[in-house]
């Protein structure tokens, strides 16, 4: 994050994408365009006619690179005052204040190195895929790293942005695509169909080169717990794991 | 401030406003935050240590730090990712108890708090004294180590993250030194009410 402060703006909404049945991809236009670094987020605030306020923070999803729009992916929770809102109320053309970009430890810029792992949980994907796409326009621009996400989602269905992960897979270097149902059967082989334990951990980090530089690890609180523990468990020094945890 | 259209929010309960800062909403459940993976420390392992600069004061056990004086504390928290949490029933070491165990009177006015995986906030002096605890029971129970367990500061009319998780020190400073999040945009101090979240604010 720099020095001082970050400002307010407002946005708007120029596209609205359903990405899953519970995910819908937010594109804003920013009055101020600002960079940002791949794991960054911003805050959003809503304002009500009394006065109330209700704000909350939501991983950018696109490459730093974009420039004056950003992608927000955010999950439908039953009982989310801002998620339902943004999910059933707002429509493009709409306005909303945004602040960033945030945070200044769940980031990477391919400078930083790897070998990369990414381990995701559900919508915690969102900043890891802004990871990879940074590296995707990284990989146009002649540097490789290697980095290899793990996405854990429920169902094939439920898995966020997985044809994007997918094609990426085939089509750049250095960067492996590994998916994980809890739910029901992968079709390709060398997905995973449990919840995250050391020996997958473990497995991963052998599909890279060499052991992990960096570990992120994006999810509910019982995902990066599960996900960090079991990267801790396959040999990874804890130093090396960077979490951020979803919800509440 | 622009209204967002269509926007009305939840109900909102008027008599529990007073107690909800601008920007948080109200949380039931105990949502986890943290840097890294979760610490597992054993008991065995256990120490806390009270510095003057670099200089060691007095370092205690597990049994030792248990036989100190408890209180007990009722309080609201509150997290900068804006939820906050009413009635949080907290037991633990006042840090006035651990300096009057350790024969000192705080020698400067800063003090930065340590823990076991490396994360460090400063928090002034004055906001510890009569204030804040260093925690080892939530809800009549252990503190588990996902809030910090075995033992985690507790500043509660500060944004929680100055409430350091797995605290295993504090440490008297010359200077206002920044902690891990200091360093990475947020407020050096950090009033809820004040709306003081990032450097800046």
């Amino acid at each position: 994050m720099s020095e001082g402060s970050v400002r307010w703006q407002t946005a708007t909404v120029i596209d609205i994408v359903v990405r899953t049945p519970r995910i819908k991809s937010f594109f804003l236009s920013l009055e101020h365009p600002f960079e940002f670094q791949a794991g960054q987020h911003v805050d959003i605030r809503l304002t009500a006619p009394d006065g109330y306020q209700a704000m909350r923070s939501y991983s950018i999803a696109s490459a730093p690179d974009h420039g004056t729009s950003i992608e927000l992916a955010v999950e439908r929770l039953d009982d989310g005052e801002v998620s339902m809102f943004m999910h059933d109320v707002i429509v493009p053309g709409d306005e909303i204040e945004v602040r960033g970009p945030l945070g200044g430890h769940f980031i990477w810029s391919v400078t930083d190195g790897g070998p990369l792992l990414l381990l995701g949980g559900g919508s915690g994907v969102v900043p890891l895929v802004s990871m990879v796409r940074h590296l995707k326009a990284a990989n146009l621009a002649g540097s490789t790293v290697p980095v290899l996400l793990l996405l854990s989602a429920r169902t094939w269905d439920e898995a966020l942005f997985r044809d994007e992960l997918l094609e990426f897979n085939k089509e750049m270097s250095g960067f492996t695509f590994v998916l994980n149902l809890t739910r029901e059967a992968s079709a390709r082989g060398q997905d995973f169909g449990r919840r995250i334990d050391a020996a997958m951990a473990a497995d991963v980090v052998k599909r890279l080169p060499g052991p992990p530089v960096h570990v992120f690890v994006c999810g509910s609180n019982a995902f990066v717990n599960a996900a960090a523990d079991s990267a801790l468990a396959a040999g990874i020094p804890a130093e090396t794991i960077r979490t951020e945890r979803y919800g509440g | 401030m622009a209204t967002t259209r269509g926007f009305t929010g939840r109900p909102r309960a008027t008599d529990l406003s007073s107690r909800i800062p601008p920007g948080q909403h109200l949380e039931k459940d105990f949502p986890v935050l943290s840097a890294g993976p979760t610490p597992r420390i054993r008991i065995a392992d256990w120490t806390f240590t009270l510095k003057v600069g670099p200089r060691p004061v007095k370092t205690w056990s597990w049994t030792e730090f248990n036989a100190l004086p408890m209180t007990q504390m009722t309080r609201d928290i509150h997290c900068v990712t804006t939820w906050s949490k009413l009635d949080t029933v907290w037991e633990g070491v006042l840090v006035d108890d651990i300096l009057k165990a350790a024969s000192i009177e705080a020698p400067t006015p800063y003090v930065l708090a340590h823990s076991f995986d490396g994360y460090s906030t400063n928090v002034p002096m004055q906001d510890l004294a009569g204030k804040a605890m260093v925690a080892l029971r939530f809800g009549g129970e252990p503190l588990d180590s996902d809030h910090g367990g075995p033992a985690r500061l507790l500043v509660p009319h500060l944004y929680f993250w100055k409430s350091a998780k797995w605290l295993n020190g504090l440490q008297f400073t010359e200077r206002d030194e920044a902690g891990f999040w200091e360093l990475r945009g947020y407020h050096m101090y950090g009033d809820p009410w004040r709306e003081q979240r990032y450097s800046g604010d």
